[in-house]
């Protein structure tokens, strides 16, 4: 009967299924990326650290751990790694990059790929460098060309594509250089001052306990400030990240499905309306309310059920392309996997969404009374909207949407906190839809001419779907817009530290004896110093008369360890710079010798990290010499200007005579006289490193376009989804329309005419979703702006103005495609459509 | 060709292709409407009425024969030109009313002349709802209204652009017996009052009784045609 009753209507059916169909797609799809992730980082963990066991170091390891390093045997691998300028002679481009100086065969497991292939077993005993890929097409250099590191001229033997620990975003932020570690002295680099990490990498025989050895080293290092990182270890945090992300875009595709079930909700909505007349018919022939209610039911089931299946075929398939779309962030070759766990997810989850939006219109068939069959009325409405069952059914669903958000982020805070998003941002997008429906209906312009009254009035048709079509269309432009316009925001922040007289050009790692020379050589290329600052390196020792070691292991205490442990860089000076302000104590410019405990600024965050106060007592080591601090005054640092600030300040007369490295700040007109000046300073102090602010900015745009992709490759789902139920809901409203279009041609309407409303709906339509969403962005954005980024908050008016034309085209089109036909039905049906 | 009839009807034929076989449902019509009469097409159900009402509106192209409409041959005309010819001259009572649901009373009566991208139509149309008794209804929706009332709304629109001829297809076929009667009395007095020719087209005979004349139909051919001497005119 089910199957019977659904016969005049399968093609519309088949409709309702597709706004299901792509929400599972995209559920399926990322769930078995996920699982294939999983499998691929357990069967690849090796290659993500590259060797057994890993040990390393901010400083050169003592003579104890060098003696710890021996004992254990196996492969060992040395590196030492930096940053550092790298000059091409051949095109004279320099660039920050980073240097690895390995020895040994390292990587053990997995390896770097090069151009041509084969040179990362062969540049050391070649003493070659391997460069990074895009470094060498920035400057246009070839392999057989050289690349100068320091003092010391490198033949470049191999291109590299592909390093075991890196993913390709990474390699963007950072370019990498390999050279042997026997050529490190000759590049004069590692010097005083210089932020260098040393590793040691084994390879055992198989069958050694690894993590047992870990533990035991875990003891015999300790107190030496060494981090050992086992394949287990590195397996957790690469898949913690990992999961992060899968997790994300699983949420992700979890919006598409539910704007597909809103979909399917709205459809069955209409339809059931257009079948209450045959409802009530099968009533007055005897059907049970029971058995009517089971029809329609069974009929969303089968509907769910094939749309789901067909789901979860086309998501098995676009699994296929995540890799390539998640290319830049993935370290592990991912496979393709039929994953069972994830068809079932998403067969299950389609069922379960499909029924309980079904449900929601369906209720109401059980208040239709046998009387409609006689009588139109429309007083039906209003009971349903009074039904219990309706409450009930709402609660179910948010308790699903609440149990699938808490089952993908796993933390009950962030599964509701999804959740409870998600209802604020639909509830406000329904609010906004509505909000503009009013205003148009509240001030609707009783003037204009007829088609435009007419398309306008046909947004309140009964059964009309405005607003679930505002809501489809209006999610979509919002996510895209939204990421627009964050992109836009962060790269605006960036960009407006390059404006006026920021500074843009930063020297660092400047030797005390070159920083006289390294200032005229900027003074005579005519560009001014902004700042020149000193930094001194110096460790906690104790806070509040407690070691940070005792605190470190006080299970009690919440001071993090990388902020008892970690190096500090701090500076001294007199006076306060733009960006810094006191919000406690007083600030002392100076503090004569013979002080036995210094007045010290930190830094408002690193204090409540170390959770000191004003007054609070503290001992710092500066280079082996124990020095006594007291918390001073604390500074709020606005840290989104391209120029050195620090956590620590210390005034002047204390750190004068302690070791030092210099920072010089200056401002480039242009990028060609930045590009100078940082080749003449390599050539003159090849240790001194450069970071150049437009480098920086166009790092950062071309890692925000890489994450945009992906989220706008999620975000389609939901876009595609909005426009199937565009599709659907237009279809679903034909018969209607085309009752209406021959009513007018009867009356003396053209075609022309016809078209023409109707096109104007489908506009009216897409300018309410669209700006809807894109207002919703705009109100979003801003939000994030001042209270996420502090930043200044301007709108790119036309990149808006291009979304809402977009949609709207796409809006008219899709409508007016659907509705070919509609303006040329002979009128003379209307005759024969008995009420 | 005698200008004084409004509407000509020449051996005017209706097929339907229905499978394998023809379906004749009008085998030759032929009459005349003078202008200014009153006129009842009636026949059992399935005779071919609402057939041949369309085809004078020029709803649809007959098989044969011609329809002049207004001295107009409706065959010569595209189907834009027959709207305007339908928008200029015609004016339509169906039996389900065929409302617009999404306009109110008042929008509904102003449709005809609206689309005509005539302007300031409101007070004709007030004062049209107000002769069919529904001043106080003009905000309502279709939804709002009785069945009754929708028929109401329907005749005033179907006069407000001065119609030469009003075709009426069973306007009271969804009505009780005495909202029937009022219709009935409505359409009449309106007709008499703005001069319309009217056609009229029912199976209730009480009904054809008010018309001038009354042609029989019966499986698509016209088997009488009686006038008859109106006790009024
Ligand atoms: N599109 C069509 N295709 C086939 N037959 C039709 C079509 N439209 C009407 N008919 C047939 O034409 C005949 C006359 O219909 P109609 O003019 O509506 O009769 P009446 O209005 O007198 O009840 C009916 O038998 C009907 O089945
Ligand atoms: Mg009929």
């Amino acid at each position: 009967m089910a199957w019977r009753d659904s016969r005049a209507h399968r093609s519309r059916l088949l409709l309702f299924m597709a706004s299901i169909i792509l929400g599972i797609a995209a559920l399926v799809a990322i769930t078995s990326f996920g699982e294939s992730l999983e499998r691929a980082v357990d069967d690849q963990a090796r290659t993500l650290l590259g060797a057994d066991l890993e040990l390393r170091s901010a400083e050169p390891f003592s003579t104890l751990a060098e003696s710890v390093i021996d004992s254990l045997g196996g492969a060992q691998s040395r590196e030492i790694a930096f940053a550092s300028m790298a000059y091409f002679p051949k095109s004279g481009g320099t660039r920050l990059a980073q240097v690895r100086a390995l020895s040994g065969e390292f990587p053990y497991y997995g390896e770097l790929e090069t151009i041509p292939s084969g040179q990362g077993a062969r540049y050391q005993a070649a003493g070659g460098a391997l460069v990074d890929q895009g470094l060498m097409r920035q400057f246009g250099v070839a392999v057989g060309d050289s690349v100068k590191l320091g003092t010391y001229m490198f033949p470049v033997v191999g291109e590299l594509t592909k390093v075991p620990d890196q993913a390709g975003a990474g390699m963007t932020i950072a370019p990498r250089i390999y050279i042997p570690l026997n050529l490190l002295e000759q590049t004069g680099l590692v010097r005083f001052g210089s932020r260098v990490s040393y590793r040691v990498f084994f390879k055992f025989e198989p069958g050694r306990e690894v993590a047992n050895l870990a533990e035991q080293l875990e003891n015999r290092l300790r107190g030496q400030r060494i981090r050992i990182e086992t394949v287990e270890s590195r397996k957790e945090t690469f898949g913690a990240v990992m999961k992060n992300l899968y997790r994300f875009l699983n949420l992700v595709a979890f919006i598409a499905l539910l704007l597909g079930s809103i979909g399917v909700a709205s459809s069955i909505h209409v339809y059931i309306k257009q079948k209450l007349a045959s409802i009530a018919v099968l009533r007055c022939v005897g059907a049970q309310i029971r058995q009517t209610f089971y029809i329609y039911l069974i009929q969303a089931g089968v509907l769910g059920l094939i749309g789901s299946l067909a789901g979860a075929a086309l998501g098995t398939l676009i699994q296929t392309f995540l890799p390539r779309v998640l290319d830049d962030f993935l370290l592990v070759e991912v496979d393709f996997i039929l994953s069972g766990t994830a068809l079932l997810k998403g067969l299950s989850t389609g069922l379960v969404m499909t029924l309980l939006f079904a449900l929601l219109p369906l209720i109401a068939i059980r208040k239709v009374s046998p009387l409609l069959a006689i009588r139109a009325s429309y007083e039906s409405d209003a009971a349903t909207r009074r039904d219990p069952l309706r409450w009930v059914i709402y609660g179910i669903i948010a308790v699903v949407v609440v149990v699938f958000a808490v089952s993908q982020t796993r933390e009950w805070l962030y599964g509701i906190a999804f959740a409870a998003g998600l209802a604020i941002a639909f509830g406000l997008l329904a609010g906004m839809a509505k909000l503009l429906i009013w205003l148009v209906q509240r001030f609707f312009p009783r003037s204009w001419s007829y088609p435009w009254r007419q398309s306008l009035a046909n947004l309140y048709r009964p059964n009309n779907q405005t607003l679930v079509l505002m809501l489809a269309l209006g999610l979509g432009t919002f996510l895209i817009t939204n990421l627009f316009l964050i992109q836009d925001i962060l790269l605006r922040q960036v960009a407006a530290s390059d404006s006026g007289n920021q500074p843009n050009l930063i020297f660092f790692d400047i030797q005390v004896d070159q920083n006289e020379a390294l200032g005229q050589l900027v003074h005579s290329k005519g560009l001014p110093v902004y700042q020149n600052v000193p930094i001194v390196t110096l460790r906690l020792k104790s806070i509040r008369g407690r070691e940070v070691e005792a605190i470190r292991d006080d299970s009690t205490s919440s001071i993090p360890s990388w902020a008892l442990m970690r190096e500090y860089r701090v500076t001294y000076r007199d006076t306060l710079i733009n960006t810094e302000a006191i919000t406690a104590g007083t600030w002392v410019p100076e503090m004569p010798p013979p002080a036995d405990t210094v007045l010290i600024s930190l830094e408002s965050g690193i204090a409540e990290e170390l959770q000191l106060g004003v007054g609070d007592d503290l001992v710092v080591d500066v280079q082996g010499v124990p020095l006594n601090a007291r918390v001073g005054s604390i500074r709020r640092v606005n840290w989104q200007r391209v120029q050195p600030n620090f956590f620590i300040v210390f005034p002047k007369g204390v750190l004068e005579e302690a070791p030092q490295i210099r920072v010089l700040v200056t401002r480039t007109q242009s990028a060609e006289s930045s590009a100078t000046l940082q080749q003449a300073v390599v050539e003159a102090f090849p240790n001194v490193s450069a970071i150049d602010l437009t480098l920086v900015l166009r790092t950062v745009e071309s890692i925000l376009n890489k994450i945009a992709f992906v989220i706008r490759f999620m975000a389609l789902f939901s876009i595609l989804t909005g426009l199937i139920v565009l599709v659907a809901a237009v279809v679903t409203t034909r018969f209607q329309r085309i009752q209406e279009s021959v009513l007018l041609r009867t009356l003396g309407a053209r075609r022309e005419l016809i078209r023409r409303i109707l096109a104007q709906e489908y506009l009216y339509l897409g300018l309410l979703a669209s700006l809807t969403g894109v207002l919703l962005a705009v109100a979003s954005a801003w939000a994030l702006a001042r209270f996420a980024f502090q930043a200044s908050f301007q709108i790119a008016w036309l990149p808006l103005l291009s979304i809402v034309l977009l949609v709207v085209g796409l809006t008219v089109l899709l409508g007016m495609l659907n509705s070919r036909g509609i303006a040329t039905r002979p009128p003379l049906e209307i005759l024969r459509a008995e009420g | 060709m005698d200008i004084a009839s409004v509407l000509k009807v020449e051996n005017l034929t209706k097929r339907y292709r229905s499978g394998e076989r023809d379906l004749t449902v009008l085998d030759h019509v032929s009459f005349e409407v003078e202008t200014g009469t009153t006129c009842a097409i009636v026949g059992p159900s399935g005779s071919g009425k609402t057939t041949l009402l369309g085809l004078c509106a020029g709803l649809d192209r007959s098989s044969e024969g011609a329809v002049f409409l207004n001295g107009v041959n409706l065959n010569e005309l595209d189907e834009d030109a027959r709207s305007r010819v339908r928008n200029q001259y015609v004016g339509f009572v169906f039996q389900n009313f065929q409302l617009i649901p999404t306009l109110t009373a008042l929008e509904n009566v102003m449709v005809p002349l609206e689309l005509r991208g005539e302007r300031g139509v409101q007070p004709r149309a007030e004062e049209l709802l107000k002769r069919v008794g529904l001043g106080d209804r003009m905000d309502h929706y279709p939804v709002q209204l009785s069945g009754g009332e929708q028929q109401r709304v329907s005749l005033a629109r179907a006069f407000i652009n001065r119609p030469k001829i009003l075709f009426a297809d069973e306007p009271t076929g969804n009505l009780d017996a005495e909202t029937s009667e009022k219709i009935t009395e409505l359409i009449f007095d309106l007709n008499r009052a703005a001069g319309t020719t009217l056609v009229l087209v029912t199976h209730d005979l009480d009904l054809a009784g008010y018309t001038g004349r009354i042609i029989r139909l019966k499986g698509g051919k016209v088997v009488a045609d009686e006038r008859v001497e109106m006790l009024d005119a």
